[in-house]
């Protein structure tokens, strides 16, 4: 039963950091390289233009989501499985993702990463 | 990539694991939180060691966005999860976890992972407004490592 909220917790934390991690990467794809916006006009600029963005704010809310999440799956299982686990996945669901929402050429280098990682997370959570 | 560039990576590598480490020892104290009493996950952020952890993960937070803002999200993920070799060790010797042997193989796959991606661009460029139909195939770009 223990194992059953570890991984539906995991599920949870997977769904809205996928979800997170595309809006937060649009967002500050928009926002532009932050280290030569800030040399040209500035902290307050760069906060300004990043906490004013739409895309940046979903993101926050989703990862807070995610967060929660984290947290209840902390005091249920190890964090040697539930980090990982869930960490990896999202990696796995983030090149789907990416590919799709953020038109990012995800090359066969990435996917096979996705795959080690995906049997990685197997074993880790054997 | 500039060492600058690399010292954001790294930062985002040791506060995101060094980050779940301490929740995750301060959520053990606080211990387990059932359905029934929601309010308990609040009075959480009272335990020094989940406050810890969450300033923490506000540096990773920081420094991830810094890092998304010049590089891929299939590039960033990858690269910086070293993390969870440090976070095997940690919760190896420091939160004394058992650390099977399938779980070393699981981390091992996981960095060969990031070992493939990391040789890789760091930023997709995208092509200007397609001018023809012969700018439908995406040429292969020259991005910055």
């Amino acid at each position: 039963m223990k194992q059953a909220y570890a991984w539906s917790a995991i599920a949870a934390i997977v769904l809205a950091s996928t979800t997170g991690d595309v809006l937060l990467s649009r967002a500050m794809k928009q926002v532009g390289d932050v280290g030569a916006l800030w040399r040209q006009s500035g902290l307050w600029t760069v906060l300004a233009r990043v906490l004013r963005n739409p895309s940046f704010l979903l993101g926050v809310l989703a990862m807070t989501i995610a967060f929660y999440s984290l947290l209840f799956g902390l005091s249920w299982g190890d964090v040697s499985l539930i980090a990982p686990a869930s960490a990896s996945l999202t990696f796995v669901t983030n090149a789907v993702a990416a590919k799709f929402f953020l038109h990012e050429r995800v090359d066969h280098r990435r996917w096979m990463a996705a795959i080690l990682v995906a049997g990685g997370v197997v074993l880790l959570a054997a | 990539m500039t060492f600058r560039k690399y010292l954001v990576l790294a930062g985002v590598t040791l506060c995101a694991s060094i980050g779940d480490s301490l929740l995750s020892r301060g959520m053990k104290q606080v211990g387990s939180i059932s359905l029934d009493h929601l309010s308990d996950l609040i009075l959480a952020v009272r335990n020094p060691w989940v406050v810890l952890g969450i300033l923490l993960l506000l540096g990773f937070f920081a420094s991830y966005m810094t890092a998304l803002s010049w590089a891929d999200l299939t590039y960033v993920l990858p690269a910086t999860s070293l993390g969870y070799v440090l976070l095997t060790l940690i919760a190896k010797f420091y939160l004394h976890e058992a650390v099977t042997t399938s779980r070393w193989i699981g981390i091992l796959l996981i960095s060969a992972g990031v070992g493939f991606v990391t040789q890789g661009p760091a930023l997709t460029h995208y092509p200007a407004k397609p001018q023809s139909h012969s700018a439908e195939y995406e040429p292969a770009s020259t991005r910055e490592r």
